[in-house]
This record gives structure tokens, C-alpha cells and sequence, in this order.
């Protein structure tokens, strides 16, 4: 885990150097006032006139003590602006995770069960087309219906103006309205690769011999679906679940940004638009520490899920 | 029904590329043509999809788009798909520390957000059609090279294979005339479902304003520009929008009929 994370840290902050520009030109550059003296300064304040591999050790050293440095544009430390955005964010991406699991492993069910019956064919039709949509602009269609034609959802920043004034149940009412919307959005790819595995997963686990068995020992179609079939075909699917994350984290770059949300994503974007090494450097470590983290949390769950695991192949 | 799917999805395909070449001739306008009097106009019989805050005609920006989207997915597949095999091929072949090295590569890339990484090379190279291409193509491989890796091994364990090790038969010669047509079908199927993927991946990034830049025009690019008016010009918004799903589905729709067609257990 800890080498992926150093791979990732290399590849953004290597990536970041061998582009043209570096922020102290970006700096001087739009200010006509800004001597060549300024930019030299700038350059040896950032460190940026040392090769790419002395800067990444030197960054990698603070990163260890949790010091991202400050952020170029405000001066604040890069760390605590992302932990002021964090929280969104991860609530956003959650909330989005329990909704893929909710829609995708229902439809999936259904259509194995039902397979290829109009039932099945018309699921799968909405799934080919959900995971061929871009998503952002399934985005703009649903800030066009239910935001603008219809008026029920605001359609950017997860609070209204008046929101301090609000009691807490207003409160919650409130953020709950602002989130719908973009959770909605992000979760669309993820509920149509998810039903598709899940279906591929399903048919497979109802041809396996012990589905024989439990129809020939006389259970019933609900156990034999519910408790032999499906917990068999869900352990593929929490790995699936575990490397979709990297998708769901990136494509929170285009969503935080279509509706003003207030998450890590935009701040990246933003900070990306700006050259922000510090902040950029930084977002891209908590993503793929998440990421990680997520794949962790996959790999525990499938250790419950699967006795033959738990038990060492006894 | 899959195969009639499949041919479905072909001759989309087909028509797409079709509109893409025959743009100049099919259009009523010339994409960049403005007209600051027809500025968004709803779509009417003489803007059959209406027109955008320039006056220029929504249609005609549309199919000069096709040839844009088209070429990008197409072509930053063919890159993806080259890299991804070789490096695939090179690690099941060769096993060892080689296989080590380039598959621990591929796991990073793997749980890399990679939109991510998009956003950034185009942010500080200029963006351009030429950049994207290549940034997508670069991003898009390891995918495919676990799916090569995969398949190789598998080969090499095959009898027809230490046979001709016996025969003496050079190496490069079992890489390219024993293994390699064997993984032609995975590699094929991948292609195809990449296509999809790319073609989303530059409309993300255009409607970012980091993908094809103006006065050229791309789908994703259109709809960025559209979301300004979203709230007068709802056809801004919706008809790029329908372009890029019917693109993406039908090469979709393709790439599993081929899947099906190799794999008929499935």
C-alpha cells in the first residue's frame, strides 16, 4: 500500500515538473510590474530552480510529518485547506457509494433472476445507456428538469443563503436538498458498471452445482436466491466496488465543479487551473490515500464475506 | 438479440463516421459561421437544432464535432492498445523482475484517479487536439496490458507452444506468429469498449474547458459552452449531449457483440 502511495506521489509530482511553466512565471507573467529580480525570487523561495527528484525528496520528507507546505495563491498550509473540504466531499462520495449499492445489486439481481426476459432486456437497455452517458451531462439534465423547469432542487453549493438562521432540523433539511442532485450525478457510471456485474456475477452463481443441490433438497426459490446465490455472487463484487473508487474520487472533479460544490474536487480543480503545487501535490495524496483505503476496506469485507478466507483453506 | 445489437451499434458507427466526413457537404452553415440576429434561436425548420449564443447553427457545429470526437477516441485507442500490449506481452513472456517492475507500474496507474491526472498534464501543456490524444492514450493502457498479461500466460502453458520452443523456433517469431494472433480477440474487444471510454474522457475534459478549444468544436466542448444558458437555451444543453450517448453506446454495443461472438460460454 505505502509504495503505491509513493508511486502515485511520483507520478503526479513528476508530471507536474516536466510540464512547461512553473508558478513563479504564471506569477510574474500576468503582472507587467513584476521584475525578472521578482521572478528570481519567487523561483528560490519555492525551491523550483533544483531538479524534480531533490524537490520530490525534499517534499516527501515534510509530507511524512504531515506539512503539504502553503499554499501558493493564500499562504495558508495546503493540509488544512483540504481538511476544511474533506468533510464535503466524503459525505458527497458515501452517500453516492450507498446509492450504487442500493439501485445497481437490485437491478442486477433482478435481471439474472429474470434473465432474458422483457424484464431483463429492458433493465439492461437503461444500464447500457446510464454507463454510456456522460455523466456530466446527465448533470446538466437534471439541473435543467428538476433545478430549473421544475424549480424543487437548488442546483449549486451545499447550503442556501439564509443557512445560519435555520434551525438544525432546517438545517439538515436543507443540506440534504442541496446534496441530492449532484449525488445523483456522481453515482450514474458506478449504478450501471455495478448492475452489470452484479447480473454476470448472479447468472454465474445460480449455475453452480449447490444451486442444484438446494433446489433438489426442496428450498424455497427465496433462500435459494437470497442466501446460497447472492452472498456467493456479492464477493466479486466488493472488489469490483473497491476498484471503482479511483473512478468516483476523479470523476468528483468535474461534479464539485458543474455544482459549485464545496469539496476537495474543486478545490483541486481550482488549484490545478492555478498551479498550485502544494495544494495540487496534496489533493492528489489524499485522493489515492482514499483510494487505498477504500481497496483496504474491500479486502476486510470480502475476509467476512467469504468463510474460505476467514477459516485459511481449512 | 446481442448480434442484432452489435450490427446495430456497426452501423451507427458507420453513419457517425459517415457524418464526420461528409460534414462540409451536409451542413447548412458553416460551423463557424456567426450571426449575432439568429443568436439562440430555439430549433426551428431553418436551425433544425437551433443555434448558440453566436448565432452559429447548432447543427453544422455538431457533425464538424463528430470528426473531432471520432479522431480522438480512435486514435488514442490505437496508443493505449500499442503500449498496453507490449508492456502486456513483455510481462507475461518474460515473468521475472521484468513482469514485477511493470505490473507494480500498472497497479499505481490503476488506482490512480487518472481524470485527475488529465486535468493536470492538459492544464499545464497548451490543450489541443494533438495533446489530448495523446494524454488519453497515455492514461488508458494498463488496462489492457493486464488483460494481455493475462492472456499470455495462459499461451505459453499450451503444447503448441513448447512445440515449437522444441522446434527451436526463435522467440520473436513465437511472440508475433504464435502468441500474439491468440490475444488478437481480448485486444479487439478492449479496443472497441476503449473507444467509448475515450470519446467520454475528451468531452469531460473539453466540458472543462481543458479539452478542444474554440472556434474548433467538440461535443463536450458545446455543452460547456451551452451550460452559460442553460436557463434561456435549453437545446444548448441537451442535443451534444444526445450525440456523445449514441456515440459512446453504439461503439459499446459493438465491443460487447464482439466479446459475445469470442466467448459464447458468457
Amino acid at each position: 500500500m505505502v509504495p503505491i502511495l509513493i508511486g502515485i506521489t511520483i507520478i503526479t509530482f513528476a508530471a507536474m515538473h516536466f510540464a512547461p511553466g512553473n508558478p513563479a512565471s504564471l506569477a510574474t507573467d500576468m503582472n507587467l510590474k513584476a521584475s525578472s529580480q521578482t521572478h528570481e525570487r519567487l523561483v528560490k523561495l519555492y525551491g523550483l530552480d533544483k531538479p524534480w527528484y531533490s524537490q520530490y525528496f525534499s517534499w516527501l520528507k515534510r509530507v511524512v510529518k504531515l506539512d503539504f507546505g502553503d499554499s501558493f495563491k493564500d499562504g495558508r498550509p495546503a493540509i488544512k485547506k483540504i481538511f476544511e473540504r474533506l468533510p464535503a466531499s466524503i459525505l458527497l462520495n458515501a452517500l453516492s457509494l450507498f446509492l450504487i449499492f442500493a439501485i445497481a445489486i437490485p437491478i442486477g439481481v433482478i435481471s439474472a433472476i429474470k434473465r432474458n426476459t422483457l424484464t431483463d432486456k429492458a433493465l439492461t437497455f437503461f444500464v447500457f445507456i446510464g454507463y454510456a452517458m456522460p455523466a456530466f451531462w446527465f448533470a446538466l439534465l437534471l439541473m435543467l428538469l428538476f433545478g430549473l423547469k421544475l424549480g424543487w432542487l437548488p442546483i449549486s453549493g451545499l447550503h442556501s443563503i439564509n443557512y445560519s438562521e435555520l434551525s438544525f432540523t432546517d438545517k439538515i433539511l436543507d443540506v440534504s436538498k442541496h446534496l441530492i442532485l449532484p449525488v445523483c450525478a456522481s453515482a450514474l457510471t458506478g449504478v450501471a458498471s455495478l448492475a452489470r456485474y452484479t447480473r454476470t456475477s448472479m447468472i454465474e452463481a445460480l449455475s453452480q452445482n449447490f444451486i442444484k443441490t438446494a433446489y433438489a433438497k426442496g428450498l424455497s426459490e427465496n433462500t435459494i436466491i437470497y442466501r446460497h446465490a447472492l452472498r456467493n455472487a456479492l464477493l466479486p463484487i466488493i472488489t469490483i466496488a473497491g476498484l471503482s473508487l479511483p473512478a468516483l474520487i476523479g470523476g468528483g472533479f468535474i461534479f464539485e465543479t458543474i455544482f459549485a460544490y464545496p469539496g476537495m474536487g474543486r478545490l483541486g480543480f481550482d488549484a490545478i487551473m492555478a498551479r498550485d503545487y502544494p495544494v495540487i501535490m496534496a489533493t492528489a495524496t489524499i485522493a489515492a490515500f482514499l483510494t487505498l483505503l477504500g481497496n483496504l476496506l474491500a479486502d476486510i469485507s470480502y475476509f467476512i464475506a467469504d468463510p474460505r478466507i476467514r477459516h485459511g483453506g481449512k | 438479440m446481442r448480434n442484432k445489437l452489435a450490427l446495430l451499434g456497426t452501423l451507427s458507427i458507420v453513419l457517425l463516421i459517415s457524418l464526420g466526413t461528409f460534414a462540409p457537404l451536409l451542413s447548412p452553415s458553416a460551423p463557424d459561421q456567426q450571426n449575432i440576429t439568429e443568436r439562440l434561436q430555439a430549433p426551428s425548420q431553418k436551425h433544425l437544432l437551433g443555434t448558440d449564443d453566436l448565432g452559429r447553427d447548432a447543427l453544422s457545429r455538431m457533425l464538424y464535432s463528430a470528426r473531432i470526437s471520432l479522431t480522438v477516441g480512435i486514435v488514442a485507442v490505437l496508443i493505449a492498445i500499442t503500449l498496453g500490449t507490449l508492456i502486456g506481452m513483455l510481462s507475461g513472456y518474460f515473468g521475472g523482475a521484468t513482469d514485477t517492475i511493470l505490473m507494480r507500474f500498472v497497479d499505481v496507474m490503476l488506482c490512480f484517479p487518472t481524470f485527475f491526472l488529465l486535468l493536470m498534464v492538459l492544464a499545464f501543456l497548451e490543450p489541443s487536439i494533438l495533446n489530448i490524444i495523446i494524454v488519453i492514450g497515455f492514461t488508458a493502457w494498463p488496462g489492457v496490458a493486464r488483460i494481455v498479461r493475462a492472456e499470455v500466460l495462459s499461451i505459453k502453458q499450451r503444447d503448441f507452444i513448447s512445440a515449437s520452443k522444441l522446434l527451436a523456433v526463435s522467440k520473436s517469431r513465437i511472440f508475433l506468429r504464435h502468441i500474439l494472433p491468440n490475444v488478437f480477440g481480448p485486444i479487439l474487444v478492449s479496443a472497441t469498449l476503449g473507444i467509448g471510454d475515450a470519446i467520454l474522457a475528451e468531452s469531460g475534459l473539453s466540458f472543462l474547458g481543458l479539452g478542444v478549444q474554440p472556434p474548433d468544436a467538440s461535443w463536450g466542448q458545446m455543452l460547456s459552452a451551452g451550460k452559460e444558458y442553460i436557463h434561456i437555451a435549453w437545446w444548448l444543453s441537451v442535443f451534444p449531449g444526445v450525440a456523445i450517448l449514441i456515440t459512446v453506446l453504439s461503439f459499446n454495443l459493438l465491443g460487447e457483440g464482439i466479446r459475445e461472438k469470442l466467448n459464447p460460454r458468457k
